[in-house]
């Protein structure tokens, strides 16, 4: 038995700075929110921000929107105890912004206004194509909003002394307020603060541990390797499965091309040429933000060491936290947790902007009323579908209260990569793409994959205890994306439609050069 | 006439996809799969510090970037000065 470890830390007593800081920041999104307010007038500046946004700021809000506090927190957290093992994630969490830039970006932003549906349905049959989509888009957001409404009770709780319901509602009404008021201009500017913020306090953890091992990297690693065996900087047990990491692998790269709120960005700017270079500027902060966790891991590890972090919590997600503790006291660990809680609330801020872009604009607009709501409708429909989906998510995250929904992320991922991916590659770039081709694969996509992460080892034995899980692979990508895809192609060539194919033509012409309109 | 020229830029457009997404996906499964079947060589060290994985794992990231800025500028110098022929 070890013994019980007695950290010194301030962690979960109430902190003034993180106080301070945390109400600066909100301080400061609330008074963007007001700007933002008197800017949104129309639906496309309320789910597009006007289209105003420039490349670079783009580039800096998807990171904003993409790195969440589950990668700042639980990849240091899973770097500092495991090791190398924790940077897989690192890599995997990065390799499907090249494939979103390479397949997806661009043709969006030529095809669509405001949510990827726009794109599937462009010469298919709109009812049944937007109803599909919205259920694949509904799915993924819950899930995702799920867990990181969980991550954020549980986070602020531990880091504040704030109770985890308090935790949820603060977190669900102050994102309710910005993207009620500011729709996307005010999200948009909430991702940036947010990212430079977390890119900024990484950056300045990584060089407070690096400058105690001369500025070099590999002697930090070095002494890891010292302390802790040479196994730390080698593949350990994480990867026990070969097809595990490959499925895990496929939905990592393949999921981020096909989630929501990811593609929403890349209708905020003004054409396809500039949705091209912020996945360019994205994808360099997102990975340099990625190379940071190495330090930061192995930081944790060698200066506070596993045990400690695992003492404090058990899933070591307080790595990070109680590496700025130890290297620049109670100010600095404030300024994290801060930091922390900010990344939640863009990320829950953009997710529940693009559930609600599936709401009133897929099913609202385009299916139950027929593209005959006036401007004014639209708008107050969405900012109704806003505040409905901000009181589910809150509903939700005090239902799963200490539940393990870690698997969820995972899982959106999952269903991003079989519903909505497979069906925007297919009718991009297949002429003979029909609409039941496409509906078939997202509602199979999404039904598949709830059905086999319910049979998976990650429900049936780690959450409802079970001896063994009917369907062996922890998570369903490796099955369900193929089978989605396939199902897209099968079901189009027995459904063959003339006039469908006949519009591809056009939708190629306007996927290179744009809108005639635009 | 447009049309045969936008069909051949249609071509070329979606061999550079082709073949940028293919590298993508070679790197980050080769990655996995050394992980998953040949864990002693990624564990063995290049000089104190580093091993291979590591290496290999900091590479994957920096190369994603590399494609991406490929991407950009074939792009931004082939691609949209086609297009802008096309369009007039």
């Amino acid at each position: 038995m070890l013994p019980l470890l007695q950290v010194a830390t301030k962690i979960g007593e109430p902190n003034g700075v993180a106080m301070g800081f945390f109400f600066l920041f909100i301080a400061t999104t609330l008074g963007i929110t007001w700007w933002a307010a008197r800017r949104t007038r129309t639906t496309e500046q309320f789910y597009a921000a006007g289209r105003t946004i420039t490349p670079r700021q783009n580039g800096i809000a998807l990171a904003g929107d993409y790195m969440s506090a589950a990668s700042f927190l639980g990849i240091a957290g899973l770097v500092s105890t495991t090791g190398f093992d924790g940077l897989i994630y690192s890599t995997g969490w990065l390799v499907g912004w090249p494939v979103v830039l390479f397949l997806i970006a661009e043709p969006l932003r030529n095809l669509g206004k405001y949510t990827f549906a726009d794109v599937v349905a462009v010469r298919l049959r709109q009812t049944p194509v937007r109803i599909a989509a919205a259920i694949g888009t509904l799915a993924t957001v819950s899930l995702y909003l799920i867990a990181q409404m969980v991550g954020a009770g549980g986070l602020i709780r531990l880091m504040f002394g704030i109770p985890y319901e308090t935790a949820v509602i603060i977190v669900g009404a102050v994102m309710i307020g910005y993207v009620l008021f500011g729709g996307m201009i005010a999200t948009t500017w909430v991702q940036i603060v947010k990212a430079v913020l977390l890119l900024s306090g990484a950056a300045i953890l990584a060089g407070l541990v690096l400058m105690r091992f001369h500025w070099s990297p590999t002697a930090l690693f070095a002494a890891a390797a010292e302390k802790y065996g040479d196994g730390v900087l080698a593949p350990g047990k994480l990867v026990s499965k070969p097809l595990d990491a490959i499925s895990l692998g496929l939905a990592l790269m393949f999921g981020t091309a096909g989630l929501p709120h990811i593609l929403m960005r890349f209708y905020t700017v003004p054409d396809a040429k500039a949705a091209r270079k912020s996945v360019f500027y994205a994808t360099g902060l997102i990975g340099s933000f990625y190379l940071l966790t190495f330090i930061l891991g192995f930081g944790a590890m060698v200066l506070v060491g596993p045990d400690a972090i695992r003492a404090v919590e058990p899933g070591g997600n307080m790595a990070a936290p109680l590496l700025a503790e130890f290297l620049g006291g109670t100010p600095f660990l404030g300024f994290i947790a801060a930091v922390a809680f900010a990344t939640i609330l863009a990320v829950v801020a953009g997710l529940t902007l693009s559930g609600a872009a599936a709401l009133s604009h897929d099913l609202w607009v385009s299916v139950i009323r027929k593209e005959h709501a006036t401007a004014a409708e639209q708008l107050r429909v969405a900012r109704i579908a806003t505040v409905g989906l901000g009181i589910l998510g809150v509903v939700l995250g005090i239902t799963f209260k200490g539940q393990n929904v870690a698997f969820m992320v995972g899982l959106a991922f999952a269903i991003a990569a079989s519903a909505n991916f497979p069906a925007l590659i297919l009718t991009i770039f297949w002429r003979r793409c029909t609409t039941a081709g496409a509906v078939a694969s997202m509602l199979l996509g999404t039904v598949s994959t709830l059905v086999l992460i319910y049979l998976s080892p990650t429900l049936q034995v780690d959450i409802l205890k079970h001896e063994s899980a009917w369907f062996p692979l922890r998570n369903p990508a490796l099955v369900t994306m193929p089978l989605s895809f396939l199902t897209g192609i099968v079901v189009s060539l027995l459904t063959r439609n003339d006039a469908e194919a006949l519009g591809f033509d056009q939708v190629a012409r306007r996927m290179h050069l744009g809108s005639p309109l635009a | 006439m447009t049309d045969a020229r936008l069909h051949a830029l249609a071509a070329a457009r979606w061999r550079v996809q082709v073949i940028l997404t293919g590298t993508m996906i070679s790197m980050y499964f080769g990655f996995v799969l050394l992980i998953a079947y040949n864990k002693p060589l990624l564990g063995r060290l290049l000089f104190p510090g580093l091993s291979l994985g590591m290496l290999l794992g900091a590479l994957v990231i920096v190369c994603s970037w590399a494609l991406t800025w490929v991407y950009v500028h074939w792009a931004n110098t082939h691609y949209d000065a086609e297009l802008d022929r096309l369009r007039n």
